[in-house]
């Protein structure tokens, strides 16, 4: 038993997953319990902790994706972008914008957004692996140009819909649990098995770990990036078309704004090294709620809006302190050696 | 080692102008006694050299000296007084600087602003060039070094820059310079110099700490002698009165025996089944026109200088580089290589020169190390379960003796000589038919030396066929049952077993007659 737990605090998820409870244990205090209290309205779960569910899926999604890039060392900041080109795309189908032949089909509308987000990141895949740019450098090309290709899906305009099928991607519920959720759940699995069942998780690791090396031990190093580059993509259409259902339309200059920095940060806050190796999945994913949850409860502490971004940023430079060895070892109370020539 | 002659040793030197003490010093990681009651003692006016092997110790001794890392237990006195040093900075004020094999300063910096960095001449914030480039100027003339200030560090070779670096701690006021490993990449004319500075060095009273792998050096320029061996002290000795093959023994803890195996020859090299054959083969840039033939139960030996092409081969051969004319034949099959996974799935397997960059995967654990290749060969979908990869992790362990806690243990945490199996281990569990080994024994201990040279005559003798690089002539008359001589990119002799003699080797790496 002793020694179970402590093979659960050396996991990469330990240390994230205690803050997420003390975020959530803080505010359970200041609001009087009324954070965990869940009420049941016509066989649905509406709360706080569900709100931050639903709210943080496509931050949770992204971060899946994310953490496999960032476990090659690179980076994929194109994210916010591809959002605004899978909602532009799956609205403007519905809408009959664009291929009016289909007959605003909802799965249509879908499948090509994600048809969109593997090819936004088949192409940076493409840029990284093959072209040799750097990531941060291939990935701003759709960064910037991204919108633009959005805009001109939707001529400019932000494209308002009515479909019901598609409002349920963002408010639908099943047994109670909102539907994003699963989304989430279904993607985390897959993305786990597939690190974990096949040796592509190795092969992630050690790549990012020591691409010549790797290479010279026979992994595809390109290959490899090439695929998670794709997968960042597919997570980002989908991130895409949850947000676009929630705002029921397309707003292509708004939807997923600076969300690649969350991203990030969700996996940093994981522990998940930016210069790439070992990665935790299951610890990003905790990384996001806890950004969704400092969001959600800084709201809830009836701090002024303008000082919203304030109080995250305080907060998010402590858990990351908390993760540098460097500042736990100067916090650390211990025996002090004085100078380094004692005075005798 | 009889405890009573160290503490006399130590006692001797003590008394003619000690410098600098160690006692004492005891130093754990987690799972790793590093330094178990270490002594050292360092003279005035005397250069000291710390031997032992790869995980010996030496590293953390010094690392422990210069604040880098903090002592568990022990004392160390300099001019008498004990000091604590805990970052390099206070170990450099106290008048103990360290000159690394590779330099640690800015390439693209100027030479004196190298030297005078973070303390240049001047008032406040404004830097007087001129007193710097000709106080820097000054100070390198003093070091035989006459050499324009004002280019860029990175216009000069390493040796030079590493003169740079010793100027430079020595202006800082040291009283112990420590040398760890500096002639590593350094040409012999090169060293010479190097070691004229250390006596000059030594003349004007300093003390300074040797680390070198190279026991011709150690003789050469060295009074003292410090042996350590697993983190433990082994004794102090005098380095004249101190037979090489003595201080080999004390090194490796046993009388050294070199390893004086051979190839089975008994076979007729014609009757040996050629595996692999390159009939006018080239690569982009590097060798053209190559006829070669691999044998199965042989070891192949490329000899020839570094930039000869003998590497180059050894990429070509495994798929690294892309072969562009010529054919290779397979057991009497055309075969092409797309990459290195081709290669493996045709049986080869290759340890690259360059360990810590192309060969461990530093973060990973030995195990997903040694089971890396295999993995790959056997493809992503067919995963090698935990307990098998386990299974073939602890059993290489054993078998070639790596020194590892355990088969979870990061790789970076082990010395050069033990990563070094790993990787040979890693192409072991592939099961190759063919192993390219390009330099398998650079910057290891001798003892880890003659194991893997005895392990590449035991794989011939099963039968499997090897391809041999090093720049050691000893280490290729040992193990090599026929030696390619290549020069600038091409084959210019091949000796077999009968006709391998230094003399030979030498003779056509360096263009003589019979080329």
């Amino acid at each position: 038993m002793k020694s179970g737990f402590r093979r659960f605090r050396e996991m990469q998820a330990f240390w994230p997953l205690t803050v997420l409870l003390a975020i959530f244990a803080v505010n359970g205090v200041i609001t009087g319990g009324s954070f965990f209290e869940i009420s049941i309205i016509e066989n649905h779960l509406f709360g706080r902790v569900i709100d931050i569910a639903r709210n943080g899926s496509k931050l949770m999604l992204l971060s899946i994706g994310m953490t496999m890039v960032l476990a090659t060392g690179g980076t994929d900041i194109s994210v916010g972008s591809v959002m605004a080109i899978s909602g532009a795309i799956a609205c403007s189908i519905i809408d009959k914008r664009i291929l009016p032949q289909l007959g605003g089909s909802f799965p249509a509308a879908v499948g090509f957004a994600m048809l969109a987000g593997v090819a936004c990141g088949a192409w940076n895949g493409l840029l990284v692996a093959k072209a040799k740019l750097q990531p941060i450098v291939a990935t701003m090309i759709l960064m910037v140009a991204g919108r633009g290709v959005a805009q001109l899906i939707t001529n400019g305009k932000i494209v308002t819909i009515t479909s019901v099928p598609y409002y349920f991607i963002n408010g639908g519920y099943i047994l109670g649990i909102p539907f994003p959720v699963y989304i989430v759940l279904f993607f985390l699995a897959a993305a786990l098995l597939f690190n974990r069942r096949t040796a592509f998780g190795l092969f992630l690791e050690s790549t990012g770990c020591n691409p010549t090396a790797s290479r010279f031990a026979g992994i595809r190093v390109d290959t490899v990036k090439w695929l998670v580059y794709t997968f960042s993509g597919l997570m980002a259409a989908i991130a895409g078309l949850i947000e676009s259902a929630g705002i029921k339309g397309a707003d292509c200059n708004n939807a997923g704004l600076f969300i690649e920095m969350d991203a990030i940060l969700a996996v940093a806050i994981g522990g998940t090294l930016l210069s790439g190796g070992r990665f935790s999945i299951p610890a990003s994913i905790i990384g996001a709620l806890i950004i969704q949850s400092i969001t959600t409860s800084v709201l809830a502490m009836d701090v002024a809006p303008q000082a919203t971004q304030v109080v995250k940023a305080v907060i998010v430079i402590a858990i990351c302190l908390f993760q540098s060895g460097e500042f736990k070892r100067a916090i650390r109370p211990g025996r002090r050696e004085g100078k380094a020539v004692e005075k005798t | 080692m009889p405890r009573g002659a160290i503490k006399k040793g130590v006692g001797n030197v003590s008394e003619q102008g000690t410098l600098l003490q160690m006692r004492h010093i005891s130093k754990t990681f987690p799972g790793v006694v590093a330094l178990d009651d270490v002594e050292f003692t360092l003279r005035r006016g005397s250069v000291h050299a710390l031997l032992g092997e790869n995980g010996a110790g030496k590293s953390t001794l010094i690392k422990v000296l210069t604040g880098v890392e903090r002592r568990n237990a022990g004392t160390i006195l300099l001019d008498g007084k004990e000091i604590f040093p805990r970052t390099t900075q206070e170990a450099q004020a106290l008048g103990i600087s360290t000159v690394y094999q590779e330099v640690n300063l800015c390439p693209n910096l100027s030479v004196a602003e190298n030297v005078y960095i973070g303390r240049a001449p001047g008032r406040s914030a404004r830097i007087d060039w001129k007193t710097m480039n000709r106080k820097a100027a000054e100070l390198l003339l003093r070091f035989n070094l006459s050499i324009d200030v004002t280019r860029p560090l990175s216009a000069y070779s390493v040796a030079v820059q590493q003169m740079v670096a010793i100027a430079r701690a020595v202006d800082i006021s040291a009283k112990v310079l420590i040398l760890d490993e500096p002639t590593s990449s350094l040409s012999v004319v090169e060293v010479e110099k190097l070691f004229e500075i250390m006596r000059m060095l030594r003349a004007e009273g300093m003390g300074i700490l040797f680390v070198t792998h190279f026991i011709d050096q150690v003789y050469e320029v060295s009074d003292t002698i410090t042996v350590l061996r697993d983190g433990r002290y082994v004794g102090t000795y005098a380095t004249a009165e101190l037979p090489r093959v003595q201080l080999v023994g004390k090194m490796i803890g046993k009388e050294y025996a070199a390893f004086e195996g051979r190839p089975p020859a008994a076979a007729g090299e014609g009757e040996r089944e050629v595996l692999l054959s390159l009939t006018h083969a080239g690569a982009h840039g590097t060798v053209s026109g190559l006829d070669l033939d691999v044998r199965r139960g042989e070891v192949l030996g490329f000899s020839g200088l570094l930039g000869s092409g003998r590497s180059e081969i050894a990429h070509m051969l495994f798929g690294l580089d892309k072969m562009v004319s010529g054919r290779m034949l397979l057991k009497g099959k055309e075969v092409a290589m797309g990459g290195p996974i081709d290669g493996m799935r045709h049986g080869f397997g290759f340890c690259p020169e360059n360990r810590k960059t192309e060969g461990v995967i530093g973060d990973l654990s030995v195990r997903e190390n040694i089971v890396l290749a295999l993995q790959t060969k056997r493809g992503m979908f067919r995963t090698i379960p935990r307990a098998e990869a386990e299974r073939i992790a602890d059993r290489y362990i054993r078998e070639l003796s790596i020194k590892t806690p355990s088969g979870a243990q990061p790789v970076k945490n082990l010395s050069g000589g033990n990563q070094q199996k790993v990787i040979l281990a890693r192409w072991l569990a592939t099961d190759p038919e063919l192993l390219i080994l390009d330099e398998p024994t650079r910057g290891i201990d001798i003892g880890t030396k003659a194991e893997i040279q005895k392990l590449v005559v035991e794989l011939a003798g099963g039968g499997m066929a090897l391809v041999f690089i090093s720049s050691e002539i000893d280490e290729m008359l040992r193990c090599c049952s026929r030696i390619v001589v290549l020069r600038d990119k091409k084959k210019v002799a091949e000796l077999s077993l009968s006709e391998i003699s230094e003399h030979n080797i030498m003779e056509y790496i360096a263009g003589g007659e019979g080329a």
